[in-house]
């Protein structure tokens, strides 16, 4: 008897869903600590329960995937805009209704069809040695492949997928041919076979392993605000430099979000995504993980603008998502580790 | 009518309560993994090309040297810590027992961090270097730690348990007999090592070793961290990177059968050694009490691996923790701690009890489909823990889906997604994944259980699960309990499984741990990562402690 109750409280444990009053279920691939702040204060606001997994975007995918229509999600939260275009490709999402705080938002960080919409903007950037004779050039990616930088590039692995969309903008910018040479030429022009992730090659920078790394901002930012003082002084050590500023722009990539197709709390998710573009919102994530507001009136923090103002690439976002894969190959092709 | 009475004899030999049971377990358990084998008939000529014609090779070559590299380095290590500590007496040898079994409770990954922050380019090891010796980059020569061999010592350094664990079982339960022997007949002590006491340990420390390196092909996240290509980094750069879900899963398939291959080989090498020693109450062997230089280097050299894979790495957290824990050590925090040890428990009762049902039934029915079954169950353990748990996501929620639509047309109601949206997804998926380990170690305790025990117990009465109960159990009561907290102390570092099962508002300390390191704030996944050590090192003493007790009446078991 004993062991028949204990079973059942083990089963009913195991098995029963939380049951709130009104609430929104989260899907996310963004981390925790870099969403849960701001998912407490819209609770705190509106007294709506926000339930939240975290996870990589392409486990989230295949999740809501599986689940079909009895999928508890309402909401999908990537940090880049290529799982959110494959979720809309899969028909696992539906369209975002125009409210006013989206109409805000600046046309190429939206779906045309209003599938998904950008949150914070991030930049993947050269970075250089503060004393070095590049730091106040004029530095282009395309010049990156020439004989003056062999040996002094650092960059990671091509599995990772700011790198993939990087490579995908060039393809969509420059075409198959000339994005193959670029990749093959910076592939040669490599200090070190990749590895680790971009604060690692801003530490190589910083120790003068290599002589230019390309990294996303708001890992420099991270090391410059770190506990660690060694952290903070090799930050210091390295400069940003804004590439391609007399052409396209500087690549750059999108958070965002997605409504979920079976959304079951509709009205709350969209509550929600309205208060993640509030002006409040937007200034959390320049502050706290220094990432660029997707709003063109939020002030940037002093760190940010620390970096200086620059020109953005100007494609639509969706084509770095269509572009994945044919940037991978590329890689691949180019024995890009 | 002979040919009738045949054909019921096998019925009646195969389908009874256990043979139903172990299949219908075994099914369930195993359609994660099966799943990884149905792609194979959905061919992807495409990309396989393309794969073929790039990367392919290295994936293939590196994993093999990954997990070769892993495995004579286990067996080396292993053994010979193993051999000292269960032949000869030495100052410190009673603590270093435990000692050396501390970097189980090490996840790879997280070795891997530690490692990488003390050595690499602007570590703090190379900066003294270059400091001390004023040299720039390039003046000198420092080994990658970020490399293939890197990766191979890190993976070593904390698997070698595996091999020590069961060699020093096998060495400790070698009777005294053997050594005096060999001694009557004038066999040399270094020649009685490798003809006698190593080719008797020789099932249990392969069998090791088969572990540590199937741990070492399914092993992402050092590999990844590393930026080496392996089969597993590739399985998910073709993934999500080419976004095709069906190649990957052949190339997890393909995987697989690398570690079918293992297996087989170690079967075969062990398949004409079947020992049972003998009822009689065999002197157990005496420690040889070591004097002069002896007794200084070898507990030495006993030390070093402990010193590498455990207390160098604990201090760099504890550095790193000291100055974030303030950030870290919240209210939820203990809850993290909570879920991670309640979790790791629960799936541990749940594969020892499998693991002792399935090799109990193997042993009441040898027969082929039994023993097929087992094997693709154990299989599991080479599995990445992602491919297992992808695979676990699309069947439960089928199953889910079904349900629903039933319970929509019948009651009009839909449950909810009872299987695939709770922790019961989570328990399977370690279930398929570990069930292994619980029946490595279960498997090694029955076989020492000479069959005539059953024998006497049946012809006395007793019921198939009353012998496993009253008899095997307590006959091997350090198996029993070292494959249970095996199991656990792996639950609690398993991590990609967790991260994409987990319910909404679960996390566990390895989540934890990985978010903030895969966000490249290695210092704030310091705390998190502690406490995995902490929580872990509690079983890993238990389980010395418990080693310790239990072998002075290790005669019992004969």
């Amino acid at each position: 008897m004993k062991k028949f109750i204990f079973c059942t409280f083990f089963l009913v444990t195991m098995m029963s869903p939380t049951v709130e009053a009104e609430q929104v279920n989260l899907y996310s691939a963004r981390k925790e600590a870099l969403i849960k702040p701001l998912l407490d204060k819209f609770t705190q606001q509106t007294g709506i329960t926000v339930n939240l997994v975290t996870g990589k975007a392409d486990n989230l995918i295949t999740r809501l995937k599986s689940e079909g229509k009895y999928s508890p999600a309402d909401i999908l939260l990537t940090t880049d805009v290529g799982r959110l275009y494959r979720a809309k490709q899969q028909g696992l999402t539906q369209q975002i209704e125009m409210s006013d705080a989206i109409a805000t938002l600046p046309n190429n960080f939206r779906d045309e069809q209003g599938y998904w919409l950008g949150l914070s903007l991030r930049a993947r950037t050269l970075m250089v040695s503060v004393d070095s004779a590049d730091a106040n050039s004029m530095i282009d990616l395309e010049d990156l492949i020439t004989p003056h930088w062999k040996g002094r590039v650092c960059i990671r692995s091509s599995s990772n997928i700011y790198n993939q969309s990087m490579v995908a903008s060039l393809i969509a910018q420059l075409g198959e041919t000339a994005a193959q040479e670029w990749v093959n030429g910076l592939v040669k022009n490599f200090a070190r076979s990749p590895q680790g992730g971009d604060r690692d090659q801003i530490k190589a920078v910083a120790a003068g392993l290599c002589d230019v790394a390309i990294a996303n901002t708001y890992y420099l930012a991270g090391m410059l605000g770190s506990e660690d003082k060694t952290t903070r002084q090799e930050a210091k050590k390295v400069k940003v430099v804004w590439p391609n500023q007399t052409n396209r722009g500087t690549h750059i990539n999108i958070s965002g979000v997605a409504l979920a197709k079976y959304a079951p709390n509709k009205a709350a998710a969209v509550k929600l995504i309205d208060f993640l573009l509030s002006k409040e919102s937007q200034l959390w994530y320049a502050t706290t993980n220094h990432e660029y507001p997707v709003l063109p009136d939020i002030a940037w923090s002093e760190l940010l603008q620390s970096f200086g103002t620059f020109k953005t690439e100007e494609i639509h976002l969706g084509k770095l998502g269509e572009l994945n894969a044919a940037a991978v190959k590329m890689m691949d092709r180019a024995q890009w580790k | 009518m002979k040919y009738i009475n045949w054909l019921l004899s096998c019925f009646h030999s195969w389908f009874n309560a256990w043979f139903v049971g172990i299949f219908i377990g075994c099914t369930i358990i195993a359609a994660p993994i099966g799943l990884v084998f149905v792609s194979v008939f959905f061919p992807q000529p495409e990309i396989w090309q393309h794969l073929y014609s790039t990367v392919l090779s290295d994936y293939i070559v590196n994993s093999l040297v990954l997990a070769f590299g892993v495995g004579v380095l286990v067996i080396v290590i292993g053994t010979v810590l193993a051999w000292c500590i269960a032949r000869y007496e030495f100052a410190g040898r009673k603590q270093l027992q435990w000692l050396v079994l501390l970097p189980m409770a090490m996840p790879a990954y997280i070795i891997a961090y530690t490692y990488t922050g003390l050595l690499d380019f602007a570590g703090p090891v190379q900066t003294l270097l270059r400091k001390t010796f004023d040299w720039q980059y390039a003046d000198y020569y420092f080994p990658d730690i970020r490399s293939l061999s890197g990766a191979i010592i890190m993976l070593s350094l904390v698997l070698y348990p595996y091999v020590y664990m069961l060699a020093r079982t096998a060495f400790s339960e070698q009777p005294a007999s053997l050594e005096e022997v060999s001694r009557s007949l004038g066999v040399s002590t270094s020649k009685h090592l490798f003809k006698v006491v190593l080719p008797l340990a020789r099932p249990a420390i392969l069998m090791g070793a088969a572990l540590a390196m199937m741990e070492a092909f399914a092993d992402y996240g050092t590999v990844q961290y590393f930026g080496l290509s392996t089969f597993t980094t590739g399985i998910f750069r073709t993934w999500f990177g080419l976004g095709n879900g069906i190649a990957a899963a052949q190339l997890a398939a393909m995987l697989t059968s690398f570690v079918v291959l293992l297996l087989v080989i170690e079967y075969l090498s062990r398949r004409k050694i079947r020992y049972y020693f003998q009822g009689q109450r065999a002197q157990r062997v005496n420690r040889k009490k070591l004097t002069g230089s002896k007794a200084f280097w070898v507990p030495f050299v006993c030390v070093i691996p402990v010193f590498f894979g455990f207390i160098l790495p604990v201090l760099q957290l504890f550095n790193w923790a000291a100055r974030t824990y303030s950030k870290q050590l919240t209210r939820e925090f203990w809850l993290l701690l909570w879920n991670s040890f309640y979790l790791a428990a629960i799936a541990a009762v749940t594969a020892l009890t499998l693991a002792l049902l399935f090799a109990y039934g193997k042993r009441l029915n040898p027969i082929k489909p039994i023993r097929f079954l087992i094997g693709v169950v154990n299989l599991g353990y080479a599995v990445p823990g992602t491919v297992i748990a992808i695979g676990a996501m699309i069947s439960l929620s089928w199953l889910d889906i079904q349900i629903n639509t039933l319970t929509e047309n019948w009651f009009d109601v839909s449950v909810g997604l009872i299987f695939s949206g709770s922790l019961f997804a989570l328990i399977l998926v370690y279930s398929s994944r570990f069930l292994a380990v619980a029946m490595h170690n279960i498997d090694t305790g029955l076989a020492r259980v000479k069959p005539s025990m059953d024998d006497a117990a049946r012809s006395l009465g007793y019921k198939p699960l009353q012998v496993l109960k009253t008899i095997h159990v307590p006959l091997m009561k350090t198996s029993v309990l070292s494959a249970l907290l095996l199991v656990f102390v792996d639950v609690l570092k398993e991590l990609p499984a967790t991260l994409i099962l987990r319910p909404f508002n679960f996390n566990t300390l390895a989540v934890r741990a990985f978010e903030l390191a895969s966000d490249e704030r290695l210092m704030d996944a310091a705390l998190p990562a502690l406490a995995i050590v902490s929580v872990g090192i509690l079983p890993v003493i238990l389980l010395t402690m418990l080693m310790d007790k239990s072998s002075p009446n290790s005669s019992q078991v004969n």
